[in-house]
């Protein structure tokens, strides 16, 4: 049995500014100062760690961030004098699809690398666009493993990139005929990639190498970013060359096992270059979703390419040449894989999509629409405090969250590690409820998802239906 | 007030109809609605009034609020400061005779309650929690400023009416209130074993001595007992305290076996099998250590300290043929009693409901997805297993095709929040509900999803911090939940009338009383 994958994390508070749900304090006139509030009333000593904090100037920075809104303090009020909000600052954060909870429950699992656990039922909306549509099947007897899912079995989460041969070819006296193959194998499903946008400062690229490494993944980088990385860690770099830079992307091409290139009319030349100069590597073509993706992933495979990225918007939805948002990745996704399913060719590639996952249940969503991995981007900022404001808020100075000025510490890394830890606890939760023993087996499995617009008409189908406008007051 | 209240309410049965197996002396607690106001200092509404300092206490304010939100006792020289969660907001506040318009000074102001926003979030929105607040304080029907029948999901429960809501809907002669039934019976075999009635079509979900405190499940078994319905253990045992009411109270079977023993079947009157929950489909039960206090640690024969997980699933289970071992197990062990098995809701949950019928359940209990009361991981409460309103049907259906509906109880729950969510179950095709976050809520919860950190529930609801859960006696707790199917009851009973029915049973699978509600370009010309 080989050696368990096991993710270490190790509590990494964070060091920006970090804005609190509830945070806004209203005292109305004729407080008494009987302290009801502060000492007997709050179980959290939010008041207390405010008070420390606007004393001391080294404590940590948590302005009411730990207010969970039990509203014992309002309501035990001696005066009735309190109230509490929440923070306009915290409505703010993101934006319609990196919503203001998504970008919370990212940081608090990048504080410590736990899965977000929180009683009292689901909060949210019954559905929603893209993966809020889909539910994952569980079953009620069958268990991958029968002591527990961090028991002693194992639910592999490990998946192979790489041009897989389906059968060996030998010549007639028994000689092997074809080429060994060219496979990495990687512990988690996830590798992590760049930023969707311009994001200045090294260090980040360093931190996404070291936490790759100690993942035991892959980070996307610049050719020029993978060049510094320390010798040990050229197995965890996957470099994205372009062709004018060929000529200088050489040593780094010559150093590692995998690279991505741009996606274009010369990319099966280009690619054929790369191995020129490196035969064992794998060469990664990285293409925008878009309508037309199916047709071009199937024309690459005539090609002789077997590995692709595929990449969504922010928002998980196909980039168009006109800049208008189309399809989800759930369904774009599902056209691409189902296509190479078709053409039976879907077992010898390696599919890899990013854009719009922001959360594990999107890791294991976009596996079970036909992806065999994800690569993550912008979860990885908001891991470091991000709040996907792409310059809104301080258009002309910097990043409010101090990206670009982050430490070769370590401490950006681990926050990685401790995100796609959780991450990964959380796939292995739902591959233990739906009893399936390795990721692998869950791609393409649409028939174990509940897909809302098939349910619905299923469940609703036959209802009589009506207008918003006749419904009564 | 109170005898004109137990007047309106149908009595529970006598002493002598009692059928129980318990031979512990059962105690009654009598069905009476009466008041129980909030046990916090300042009850919460949904409106605030402000009281500015150039008040100068002439009391006109006093004179002409009708909802007693303004106070000044005889002989006082102040009003007191505003009782506002009894406000109703804008529809009194911009009429002319207001306390806003007649005050002399101009010194009142009425604004939205910040700190009731904070408790909403789609599924149960501040609205509903105080329109719940407001039932379990009265008794009765929450008023028209409060929306007590929707949530703002966007789908499921929130995107179906009741016929009569809309104005597709062709008034039917209304069944007169006093003829209406909302009882039930559970067993539909004809196997030989008793009959157990409710005179409501809904019990109390499993939650275990652990994970909420003793007052709580006290209050949940002597509402259960004074309704004539049930309660159920949870998998945490079976504190002798609810001995007194053996006859409404469920016994679970959970996969951790906590506090099971052939005494604890043989007492009651039904017995759960749970094999999944909706919180947390296909993942086991986790009691943090910090709850396991030794109160706790005795009745589940634990260390006291440590966090208790149960595993998933049943260990003693691979296939159907297990699961009807199991059900013949309680059956052997408690001739008398009803069983139940309860399940998630996968992609083949008609399957599942049809081979627990063929292994011997007398009742089906789905639970969705979307419910649930205890701490669950975020990403299994939103996307394990599929919501209960789409369950329902899937059900319902197959059952019936498969020519076995009407010799099996379908209960559901899951994200039953009010009266019309459990009309809108039935009418979907369940015979009846289980309630959990409802009663919670109906307690004081403000679901600030607190319940498993540190010392648990910040309210002393789902708590064992020996101070946290005095904050609650279990005689209000039982008031308030008698007091909120009494609530739901009225409603339920003024839903069918209008419907034109004359029993809860007549509504299950009527899905013609339903209608959806879709954007103006789905609905066909």
């Amino acid at each position: 049995m080989p050696d368990r994958y096991h993710i270490h994390a190790v509590p990494q508070p964070a060091q920006f500014p970090r804005v609190g749900k509830f945070g806004s304090v209203d005292w109305r006139e004729d407080c008494s100062r009987c302290t009801n509030c502060v000492k007997p009333r709050c179980l959290y000593d939010v008041y207390r760690n405010e008070a420390a904090y606007n004393r001391d100037p080294f404590s940590s920075v948590r302005t009411l961030d730990g207010c969970r809104a039990c509203l014992s303090c309002v309501q035990g009020c001696t005066k009735g004098l309190l109230n509490i909000a929440p923070s306009p600052e915290y409505l703010g954060l993101g934006d319609d699809y990196w919503k203001p909870e998504v970008i919370l429950s990212t940081w608090n699992q990048a504080d410590a690398g736990k899965i977000p656990v929180s009683g009292a039922g689901y909060r949210g909306r019954f559905h929603g666009p893209g993966f809020d549509s889909i539910w994952t099947d569980m079953s009620e007897i069958v268990r991958p493993t029968r002591d527990g899912i961090h028991g002693r079995e194992y639910i592999s989460t490990s998946v192979d990139i790489g041009p897989k041969p389906l059968r060996l070819q030998f010549t007639p006296d028994g000689k092997l005929l074809s080429p060994p193959a060219r496979l990495i194998e990687i512990q988690l499903p996830a590798i992590l990639d760049l930023p969707v946008w311009q994001m200045p400062g090294a260090n980040l690229a360093a931190a996404r190498i070291a936490a790759a490494k100690a993942l035991k993944t892959l980070a996307v980088v610049t050719a020029g970013d993978g060049a510094q990385a320390l010798p040990k860690q050229l197995p965890a770099v996957m470099p994205l060359v372009t062709k004018g830079s060929l000529l200088e992307s050489r040593d780094i091409l010559e150093s590692v096992h995998i690279a991505q290139i741009w996606d274009g009319p010369d990319a099966p030349a280009l690619a054929a270059e790369l191995l020129a100069i490196n035969p064992d590597l794998i060469a990664v073509v990285r293409m925008p979703l878009s309508p037309a993706s199916a047709d071009r992933v199937m024309e690459l495979t005539r090609a002789g390419i077997r590995v692709f990225q595929v990449c969504a918007g922010l928002h998980g939805r196909e980039q168009s040449p006109d800049g208008r948002p189309g399809r989800h990745l759930k369904d774009a996704l599902r056209e691409v894989h189902g296509r190479l399913v078709k053409e039976g060719i879907r077992d010898e590639t390696t599919l890899i999509v990013s854009g719009g996952i922001a959360l594990a249940e999107h890791l294991a969503k976009a596996i079970i629409c036909g992806a065999d991995l994800v690569a993550v981007d912008t979860a990885l900022l908001v891991a470091l405090g991000c709040r996907v404001c792409r310059g809104r808020q301080h258009p002309s100075s910097h990043c409010p969250a101090g990206l670009d000025s982050l430490g070769s510490d370590g401490y950006a890394a681990q926050r990685l590690v401790n995100l796609m830890s959780a991450w990964h606890s959380q796939l292995i939760e739902v591959l233990g409820a739906m009893g399936i023993r390795e990721v692998r087996r869950l791609r393409g499995e649409v028939g174990r998802a509940i897909f809302m617009e098939e349910i619905e008409k299923e469940a609703f189908g036959g209802l009589r239906r009506v207008s918003r406008a006749q419904v009564s007051a | 007030m109170t005898a004109v209240h137990a007047m309106q309410v149908p009595q529970p049965p006598s002493e002598a109809q009692r059928a129980g197996p318990s031979d512990w002396p059962q105690q009654g607690v009598p069905r009476v609605v009466r008041p129980a106001p909030d046990r916090y200092r300042n009850a919460l509404g949904k409106y605030q009034i402000d009281r500015l300092a150039s008040c100068k206490s002439c009391g006109r304010c006093v004179q002409v609020c009708s909802y007693g939100v303004h106070v000044k006792p005889a002989g006082y020289k102040f009003t007191l400061r505003p009782l506002d969660h009894l406000c109703i907001g804008p529809e009194c506040g911009d009429k002319p005779d207001s306390c806003l318009a007649q005050c002399p000074q101009g010194a009142l102001a009425l604004r939205r309650n910040p700190s009731a926003e904070c408790m909403g979030d789609p599924r149960w929105p501040s609205d509903l929690i105080l329109s719940t607040w407001h039932q379990a304080a009265t008794g009765h029907a929450p008023p028209p400023h409060l929306d007590g029948r929707l949530g703002a999901s966007g789908g499921g429960f929130d995107s179906l009416r009741l016929a009569f809501e809309t104005s597709d809907w062709e008034p039917v002669p209304r069944t007169p209130l006093d003829e209406i039934d909302t009882g039930l019976d559970l067993n539909r075999r004809d196997d030989g074993r008793p009959q157990v009635h409710i005179d409501v079509p809904l019990y109390g979900g499993g939650m275990s001595f652990g994970s909420v405190s003793i007052h709580t499940i006290l209050g949940k078994a002597r509402a259960a007992a004074a309704w004539n319905t049930f309660t159920c253990t949870g998998e945490g045992g079976y504190p002798d305290r609810l001995r007194p009411y053996d006859d409404y109270v469920i016994t679970q079977v959970a996969t951790g076996l906590f506090g099971v023993r052939d005494e604890t079947i043989q007492r009651v009157r039904m017995v759960e099998f749970k094999y999944a929950q909706g919180a947390k489909p296909g993942l086991g039960g986790h009691l943090l250590g910090d709850k396991n206090t030794p109160a706790v640690a005795r009745m589940r024969e634990a260390v006291a300290g440590n966090a208790l997980f149960s595993p998933f699933p049943f260990h003693s289970v691979y296939s159907v043929e297990d699961h009807k071992k199991h059900v013949d197990w309680i059956r052997a062990v408690n001739p008398r009693c009803l069983v139940s098995v309860k399940v998630s809701t996968p992609t083949d949950v008609d399957m599942v409901a049809v081979g627990s019928y063929y292994a011997g359940a007398h009742i089906i209990h789905l639970d969705g997805s979307y419910g649930g009361t205890g701490a669950a991981p975020d990403i299994a409460k939103k996307n394990i297993a599929m919501p209960i309103e789409y369950a329902i049907p899937k059900v319902h259906k197959f059952l019936a095709a498969e020519g076995i509906r009407d010799k099996v109880t379908l209960i559901c729950s899951g994200g039953i929040r009010s009266a019309y969510d459990l009309l809108k179950a039935v009418a979907l095709g369940a015979d009846g509900v289980v309630i959990g976050t409802p009663e919670m809520v109906a307690l004081g919860c403000v679901r600030c999803a607190c319940c498993e950190s540190g010392r648990g529930c910040p309210r002393g609801i789902a708590s064992t911090d020996p101070e946290l859960m005095m904050l609650m006696s279990q005689e209000w707790a039982t008031q308030r939940l008698i007091n909120l199917i009494n609530a739901w009851r009225e409603q339920i009973v003024d839903a069918l009338s209008r419907l034109g029915l004359r029993s809860i049973r007549e509504l299950r699978g009527r899905s013609d009383a339903l209608r959806l509600v879709v954007d103006g370009a789905e609905v066909p010309s």
